[in-house]
């Protein structure tokens, strides 16, 4: 399927103070695209728990948005550290975020589960030692 | 048929010189400097008002009606918001005002705080519904409306289908005065007394209404001083007012939320910080609360920029004033059969501004985004708005939109005449060789 508009936003180890940043621009893109409603919102969810997720558990990574004539993607790739156990990581309340995540109110263990209940398609693979891939798909129904 | 756009907010060309402040401070980016000065942009204004607070040139005016202008009417009724008497430092009782709104020769005066405890109690009947969307948004500010209507559609939904105080306030004052005079509709005519311009585009351009109730607003600031002598006068005798200190206190940030939505609501003031919580809303992180209640002011209707006292004076008078005032809610004062006997409920649906789009056509808009990221690289980022663009990104936009050209840039510019006269000077040593 043809591929009709892409960006990559680079998100930085523990940068709580540009948290948000990727996630804001991907909605005012998506709005001024023309994507909106119920689809907007829940890429707009997914995106800030995946960002927020680059910058409390991963090494640094990327988050790339791609549009395609019917379907949204988000991808989040990182270089480590990688998560050992990913059905444990999926449940709901299961958190390894540090204790400077949680003073500032993060670490609920709700991030991944957020993500796949907002996705129409949710996809992680995890190497330990080598990253976390994350793809998310969000199906534009009339839109 | 489309309806023509409206805007209270209009430029004063004379008066502008072409610089950047209005620009900068635009919450909508809703102005471009073009041609030496500025140009407001129908779809993206949303009568805030913060243009005309921010032009030290005096440029940007709201436009209200002339205090003569009831004399068109055969019975005029004011309709005071509450924020009026903030004006009044000192003032102990509405009363003073109400009685100086006769004497300068409104055969009645309605309170619109008084509205407000009306429209408080149908909230709060609304509330008792199940499945609301959460939080419920106030409609009582027409900037906020307009300002989701143009950048947070999908948010049309949560705001509250119970009309403005003005409105509720304008349609019980006319009915209640052609019942008791005896006298046609068409010789009464209702006059809103506004603290913002947001208010008079509001009855211009109704927003959930077919028709305002309301026909004319004329603005504080010019009746403040025709009121001044008369309230002076008769500051030294108190007697009864209508209304309840909730709906007095409406015209500060948080009046609303308190007399609505106690328990479990949030009121934000200034239209960048409204604009920042509803980026929230949007993204469903405020789920749990019940009610929201935004200003495009600081403070509240009390920081209007057609106000003469400034809102932190006229918010401490309001509340020095509400706390001498009895303790009765709407939920006690205002009787349910008045629920019943007038209209509360809009009778129009208030639909989306979009003026973020690029193109109507989605593959379209994003070749528009594709190359409006393009030019963004090439540009220098610095925001400056000498293009007369606000910022670099909506100089982009404009680009891509066919308003102006890469070259109106000047930095750029600069850099490119600085090769072409490299390349001119090379070109003459070359013929001299």
């Amino acid at each position: 399927m043809e591929l009709m508009f892409t960006e990559s936003y680079h998100v930085a180890r523990a940068d709580y103070t540009s948290a948000g940043h990727a996630s804001a621009s991907i909605k005012r893109q998506l709005k001024q695209i023309g994507v909106g409603g119920d689809v907007l919102r829940r890429v707009a969810v997914a995106s800030y728990e995946v960002e927020l997720n680059l910058v409390i558990h991963s090494l640094g990574g990327d988050l790339t948005l791609n549009v395609y004539p019917d379907c949204v993607e988000l991808i989040s790739s990182d270089t480590g550290p990688g998560i050992p156990d990913l059905k444990l990581a999926m449940k709901e309340g299961y958190s390894t975020a540090n204790e400077m995540a949680r003073s500032l109110g993060f670490g609920a263990g709700m991030g991944l589960p957020n993500m796949k209940r907002n996705a129409d398609e949710f996809d992680i693979k995890s190497t330990v030692g080598v990253g976390t891939t994350i793809t998310m798909g969000f199906h534009l129904r009339g839109n | 048929m489309e309806v023509r756009p409206y805007h209270s907010v209009r430029l004063a060309k004379d008066l502008c010189k072409g610089c950047t402040n209005c620009l900068k401070h635009c919450p909508t980016e809703a102005i471009r400097v073009r041609g030496g000065r500025a140009h407001i942009l129908d779809t993206h204004c949303i009568d805030c008002g913060e243009c005309i607070r921010v032009c030290e040139n005096h440029a940007k005016v709201a436009v209200t009606d002339p205090l003569s202008m009831i004399k068109e009417f055969k019975y005029a009724i004011a309709l005071p918001a509450p924020t009026l008497y903030g004006q009044f430092r000192g003032l102990q009782n509405p009363e003073y005002v109400i009685e100086a709104l006769r004497c300068v020769g409104f055969a009645d005066v309605y309170e619109v705080a008084r509205g407000a405890d009306v429209v408080t109690r149908a909230i709060r009947e609304k509330l008792k519904q199940p499945d609301l969307p959460k939080p419920l948004i106030s409609s009582a500010c027409p900037a906020v409306v307009r300002l989701i209507q143009v950048r947070f559609p999908d948010l049309l939904d949560n705001v509250v289908d119970i009309r403005q105080p003005m409105e509720v306030a304008a349609h019980i004052a006319k009915a209640e005065f052609i019942k008791k005079n005896n006298c046609s509709p068409e010789e009464v005519g209702c006059f809103f007394i506004t603290p913002c311009p947001a208010k008079m585009t509001a009855i211009r351009r109704p927003l959930g209404q077919k028709k305002s109730d309301v026909d004319g607003a004329i603005s504080i600031l010019e009746i403040y001083g025709q009121l001044l002598p008369f309230v002076e006068k008769m500051m030294n005798d108190p007697s009864y007012c209508p209304a309840t200190k909730y709906g007095v206190a409406w015209s500060t940030s948080d009046g609303e939320a308190n007399a609505v939505c106690p328990e479990n609501s949030l009121s934000v003031d200034g239209i960048n910080n409204v604009i920042r919580v509803l980026e929230e809303v949007e993204n469903y992180k405020l789920t749990d609360l019940t009610y929201f209640e935004g200003n495009a002011c600081l403070g509240g209707c009390v920081g209007g920029p057609l106000t003469f006292e400034n809102n932190y004076v006229a918010k401490n008078t309001i509340r020095q004033m509400v706390k001498q005032m009895p303790d009765i809610h709407p939920d006690r004062d205002v009787p349910t059969s008045i629920l019943n006997k007038y209209p509360m409920k809009n009778d129009a649906e208030i639909l989306p501004r979009d003026a973020i789009k690029l193109d109507d056509n989605m593959a379209e808009a994003m070749k528009k985004m594709n190359r409006m990221n393009e030019i963004i690289e090439r540009l220098p980022g610095y925001d400056c708005g000498s293009c007369g663009s606000p910022t670099c990104r909506s100089f982009a936009e404009d680009i891509v939109r066919g308003y102006c050209t890469e070259m109106d840039c000047i930095h750029n510019m600069r850099d490119k005449l600085k090769v072409m006269a490299q390349q001119m000077l090379e070109l003459a040593q070359s013929e001299r060789t």
